[in-house]
């Protein structure tokens, strides 16, 4: 195999920028979930902790998917391709959860 | 002008046709991306039905301090999850997940180092990072056997049934947190993400193994480093939403 020659590859340099970037997303995430933590123990349950919670997690959601899984900076049609068919997980829900409350009131 | 335009619609028509990529992206990251989407519809179909069962069940009314799990209803999550390692018979509350939650993230991290080093030819920093990787997934498995271990052995008190008997701990018929399904569901749910963890950390594994011996480099692209990660992504992406749904609400 003559034409697989050992060539030393020299790395690129480092884009301190962009580590800094990752790290900072990194801390985004964290802060979120110890600001999820911090409001289970402090505000009382309901459905408007519910709803922050839900809000939080999509907010942590949007960023490891934009960012960790660099969807943001692909193609257009690749990022609705992904993201249409979510929706069908709406119905989903919708429909199940309302599903639940007739099972529950038929049964209790 | 009419050049320009003839090149335009041109292009137009023959971007489906072959022989470019539409989308930008090579066919395993394409797969990868559609495989994950498949993926998330079945972990929405399990939150989704763990929603379904929870709302199908009464809620505990009453004060906070004074819950006492019970078949009757559905449980509290934040007064179930409260152990942690070496500290037992302390009541703290979700800590444990939440420690588990800051791991997964540190990992996804480090995944993500691994994939800027691959596109800077970085043999010996994608090395690095993703033995980090593997690590923080194991240390996440680890903690999760333990989760289970305490889930299926129960509390000291346990739950007093109406014959008398004291039941401890949990299985697929009956548990002492409440009704049969929470612990059905925990064993599901959390399992399911389990499994995708543990086959997240033997694909990061070869990926460690090909980089080590110099595969990619001879190749001339670190690609595999870039599937497996947003493969590892969507694992912690899952967790962010079973921490959520079955943890906190």
């Amino acid at each position: 195999m003559d034409h697989t020659e050992n060539i030393e590859i020299e790395p690129k340099p480092v884009d301190k920028e962009k580590i800094k970037k990752l790290w900072r997303i990194a801390a985004i995430l964290g802060v979120v979930t110890a600001i999820e933590f911090f409001l289970a123990f402090t505000m009382p349950r309901g459905i408007l902790l519910y709803s922050v919670f839900v809000g939080l997690t999509l907010v942590k959601a949007f960023y490891i998917v934009s960012e960790f899984m660099h969807l943001k900076y692909e193609v257009k049609s690749l990022i609705w391709s992904i993201m249409i068919p979510v929706i069908l997980v709406i119905w989903l829900i919708v429909a199940l959860l309302a599903e639940g409350g007739s099972v529950y009131n038929i049964n209790f | 002008m009419a050049v320009s335009t003839t090149l335009s619609e041109q292009t137009k028509k023959n971007i489906w046709d072959g022989g470019v990529s539409p989308l930008k992206a090579s066919y395993g990251k394409l797969m990868m991306w559609f495989f994950l989407l498949s993926d998330a519809f079945t972990f929405s179909g399990l939150l989704i039905t763990y929603g379904f069962l929870r709302y199908s069940f009464p809620a505990y009314e009453g004060s906070l301090s004074a819950f006492k799990p019970s078949q009757e209803y559905w449980p509290i999550p934040e007064k179930i999850f409260d152990a942690v390692p070496f500290l037992h018979g302390v009541h703290l509350p979700l800590l444990f997940v939440g420690i588990m939650t800051f791991i997964l993230i540190l990992s996804s991290v480090t995944m993500v180092l691994a994939v800027e080093a691959g596109h800077r030819m970085d043999k010996k920093d994608v090395t690095k990072w993703m033995l980090w990787t593997i690590i923080g997934g194991l240390t996440f498995l680890g903690c999760q056997a333990w989760e289970w271990n305490h889930f299926i052995h129960g509390t000291e008190q346990g739950l007093t049934l109406t014959n008398g008997i004291i039941f401890h701990g949990a299985n697929l018929q009956m548990n002492e947190y409440g009704p049969s399904l929470f612990a059905s569901l925990f064993f599901f749910i959390t399992g399911f993400h389990g499994t995708h963890v543990f086959s997240g950390v033997l694909l990061n594994s070869v990926i460690f193994y090909n980089t080590v011996v110099g595969t990619y480099e001879k190749r001339g692209h670190y690609e595999m480093v870039e599937k497996v990660g947003l493969y590892w992504h969507f694992v912690d992406l899952v967790w962010v939403f079973v921490f959520t749904f079955f943890y906190l609400i």
